[in-house]
């Protein structure tokens, strides 16, 4: 059985699955739920400054998108940071952490955007023997109208500032948490990195409304007919942070900056692609919210499984082993030619393929032959587009094959096994000599 | 052991979906290309639209989908023999051998709209124009709806006291609880300019020619007047019946526990009016029912649902035996005689033993047959039956027909629907000529 501990910044956990700072981590009584089950670690609830706490709506407060057989695809919520007060979580900190010494507790941060106040805070969560500091700047509602969460996280200078404030009044490492609501997510990452952040985490939620209400016109949630743009996560929101993740590994100037993965991880699968990509562990906490804290049994034994079968004894080993393979578009091989082919033994004669073929792509699969209904790849016209893979309903049913040593029956040229992208290519303006 | 009780006669086979087992069972509808399922619906109902509606939480528009191809789409998703028909050519089958329940999710969209009591359609501008309908069944009942549909003025004359033809009288009860068959005919008629005349036998009480005199066009949907008579000894004896009779005062009893049932019937036939039948009188209470078939199971008109649905009512079903004798004593039936049969080289030939299954009850399920009757003469038939063209029209033009008394028929509902349907269509482009 692979060995799963981790060690991220220093901080060690027996599996690389933490529970992200949400309800999941409020309190002791469900963290201590969630070691209890397995988990590795867990980003405690984000606390706010001394004084009055927040209040949350007393409403609904989570949306959920569904897909049509009532499987959760995406969640919303307009909760905020922890409502309890900051003397409460501390005391829990401090006794869950000694309790569980061989779990990483870390905790998230967001207070104004005032030295003292970051001063203040940071001193208090040292005293409960916490591994590390999250900084969230990510938190797209409530608290960015206050001027925190997202609203620091969009502004690389406030991210700079506030990260260089915890590493002067902290030693404890410091992941900043970064917000998907931006157009370029290298700049937040470079700017953490610039004020000295261990790491960034990410991603945080999206802007969302989960959707309205067609009887009484309110977005939901909905509170007394109102609604609010919450933060969208879940499983809908993994390909939108595969590829932050990617871009934040492969930036040469944050590469050996360490990510935590965060972003509708569900299962072993998922936790391995944002470790391929780069990240050195991961986050939880859709899943979690969907199924309970049950799910660490199949995260953690997908991924040893997964890691026996392919010869990886440590996490770490599998970390960025796919960042390499990130490239920008212009530089793909145009010469890399696929069709796709049909398995008719496993051909449940839905002919999918061929009507969203026919209508939206290439008009390149037959609706019959001889007469009778069968699906069949018409070479000539493939382009290898995988869009009749993407719809079938039977796995392996359609698959991709890659052309060698023959003419494409398509173009009536041969196949080059040579590399050829389109920065030479003819048809580019911009195109330079090979 | 079986459990089968009285009570279950007056419940449904299968209990309509609850909204969450809809969703749920539409979901795994792939919304084929060019869907097998249609094709192999009679009637051509657009099955994955309908479904892609109610997983989308539309089930009115599920059902307008339904009912634009088949008027009668809520006693079709009762009897349709679906796993033969959409259900059989449902992808699913080749994918994991579990059909999308089709007949079950049509019953769930067509209960929806039907117990709104209203009607999808608005009827077109009256026309003016009169047809006349022979047969308040499936065929006759399409063809109504359609034509007044299009603002024709529709009679129906039906030869019984009820509308409904076989759906009243002729099917199982557990197929069609809560006087479904009476519920179905008062919506289609609620589409407006239909009128239904009961009692009125063709022949007897109106005649084709008056018909085809006062009305501009006639559909004959007359259905099977009568059954099969086997040429075994002892049927006149006391016990022996038809199940198609025994069926018909089932339906139309008020009081199930006075009905004979016998304590040992034989059902003869391999149908569904034997399966109906045998079932039927299991329920009602008889200790011992035996459904006997001359050929094998595969031979049998009952689809293997339906046999099994026997089976499991603990009816016992026996084949490969031909009926010799009906045996009696003092004038009533005590038991039957068989020939043991066999296939030999394609031959169907007796092996020369015989069996004998004592009995009180015999129910002759053997077929049914068109009666001619006043149609005789007047329009050709062929094997026996009346002969259509593709648009349904019989040899005089001014009449069409549909249901089970044309040839070529499948003796379905639900063909006999499309027929009516197909009929309409083209008395409306007739008049409209």
């Amino acid at each position: 059985m692979a060995d799963l501990s981790s060690k991220f910044l220093g901080i060690s956990s027996p599996n690389p699955f933490w529970l992200a700072s949400a309800p999941p981590t409020d309190k002791e009584y469900n963290v201590v739920r969630a070691f209890e089950a397995g988990w590795g670690g867990v980003v405690w609830k984000t606390l706010g400054e001394a004084g009055p706490s927040v209040v949350n709506v007393n409403g609904p407060r989570y949306g959920a998108m569904y897909s049509s057989d009532r499987t959760l695809v995406g969640f919303n919520n307009i909760e905020l940071i922890t409502d309890r007060p900051l003397e409460t979580n501390l005391t829990e900190i401090k006794r869950v952490k000694r309790d569980w010494p061989d779990r990483a507790m870390i905790v998230s941060l967001m207070v104004p955007c005032e030295e003292q106040s970051w001063k203040d805070i940071l001193a208090r969560v040292e005293d409960t023997g916490a591994d590390g500091l999250e900084l969230n700047f990510g938190c797209p509602h409530g608290m960015s109208e206050r001027g925190m969460g997202a609203a620091v996280g969009q502004v690389p200078e406030y991210i700079q500032m506030v990260t260089e404030w915890c590493k002067l009044y902290s030693k404890l490492p410091v992941i900043v948490k970064l917000t998907p609501n931006i157009a370029d997510i290298k700049g937040p990452a470079r700017a953490a990195h610039a004020g000295g952040a261990d790491a960034v985490s990410l991603i945080n939620t999206i802007n969302s409304i989960i959707s309205v209400n067609l009887d009484t016109m309110s977005p939901e949630p909905s509170i007394d007919g109102w609604g609010s743009h919450g933060g969208y996560c879940g499983p809908a929101v993994k390909p939108i942070a595969l590829n932050m993740v990617a871009e934040i590994a492969r930036d040469p100037q944050t590469a050996n900056l360490p990510i935590s993965g965060i972003g509708g991880v569900t299962t072993w699968r998922d936790a391995a692609e944002f470790l391929a990509l780069g990240a050195s562990n991961v986050q939880v906490c859709t899943a979690a919210m969907t199924y309970g804290f049950k799910i660490i049994d199949e995260l953690t034994s997908g991924l040893s499984d997964w890691m026996d079968e392919k010869g990886y004894t440590s996490v770490d080993q599998v970390s960025g082993k796919a960042t390499p393979n990130v490239k920008d578009w212009q530089n793909l091989n145009l010469n890399f030619i696929t069709k796709a082919v049909i398995d008719q033994d496993l051909c449940i004669q839905c002919g999918r393929c061929h009507v969203v073929c026919e209508d939206t792509s290439h008009q390149a699969i037959t609706q019959t032959v001889d007469g009778k209904r069968r699906f069949e790849v018409i070479d000539e016209e493939c382009v290898g587009c995988n869009l009749c893979v993407s719809v079938c309903p039977v796995d392996n049913c359609i698959t991709m094959d890659t052309l060698e040593d023959e003419i494409d029956p398509r173009t009536n040229k041969p196949v080059v096994d040579e590399y050829a992208n389109w920065t030479t290519h003819p048809n580019n303006p911009m195109a330079v000599s090979r | 052991m079986s459990s089968s009780t009285i009570e279950q006669l007056q419940q449904d086979l299968h209990p309509p979906l609850t909204r969450h087992e809809a969703l749920v069972e539409s979901d795994r509808c792939y919304f084929c290309y060019d869907a097998p399922c249609v094709t192999s619906c009679p009637t051509g109902i657009d099955i994955p639209l309908f479904i892609r509606q109610i997983s989308t939480d539309n089930p009115k528009g599920s059902a307008r989908t339904i009912f634009n191809e088949n008027i009668l789409g809520g006693m079709c998703a009762r009897v349709c023999p679906t796993e033969t028909l959409c259900e059989q050519a449902c992808v699913r089958n080749t994918a994991e051998d579990n059909p999308v329940r089709i007949g079950e999710l049509q019953r769930y969209s067509t209960d929806h709209l039907m117990q709104t009591g209203k009607q999808p359609y608005t009827r077109a501008a009256e026309t003016g124009r009169k047809v006349a309908v022979v047969g308040a069944g499936p065929a006759g009942l399409a063809c109504a709806h359609r034509l007044a549909l299009y603002g024709h003025d529709v009679v129906i004359f039906d030869a019984m006291p009820k509308s409904g033809g076989l759906n009243e009288y002729g099917i199982a009860a557990y197929k069609t609880v809560q006087d479904y068959a009476q519920a179905e005919v008062q919506y289609i008629v609620s589409i407006g300019g239909i009128s239904i005349k009961h009692s009125q036998v063709l022949g007897v009480d109106i005649s084709l020619d008056q018909l085809k005199d006062q009305y501009d066009a006639v559909f004959l949907g007359l259905g099977l007047g009568a059954v099969n008579q086997a040429s075994v000894e002892g049927q006149d004896l006391e016990g022996v019946v038809d199940a198609v009779d025994v069926i018909r005062e089932l339906r139309q009893s008020d009081d199930l526990t006075t009905l004979d049932k016998g304590r040992r019937t034989i059902v003869i036939g391999g149908g569904m009016t034997a399966v109906d039948a045998a079932v039927q009188t299991k329920m009602l209470g008889a200790e011992e029912v035996t459904l006997v078939y001359r050929r094998g199971v595969d031979r049998m008109n009952a689809s293997m649902f339906e046999q099994d649905l026997a089976k499991v009512n603990g009816v016992m079903i026996r084949t490969w035996l031909q009926p010799k004798k009906i045996l009696g004593d003092d004038g009533r039936v005590t038991g039957m005689e068989f020939s043991y049969m066999h296939d030999a080289d394609g031959q169907y030939v007796s092996t020369g033993e015989t069996l004998h299954i004592e009995c009180d009850r015999v129910l002759m399920a053997i077929g049914q047959q068109f009666v001619a009757g006043d149609t005789n003469d007047a329009i050709e038939l062929a094997n026996g039956r009346i002969q259509v063209d593709e648009q349904k029209r019989t040899s005089d033009k001014h009449i069409w027909a549909g249901g089970d008394c044309i040839a070529g028929g499948d003796d379905l509902t639900v063909a006999a629907v499309q027929d009516g349907k197909l009929a309409a269509e083209s008395i409306h482009a007739t008049l409209q000529e």
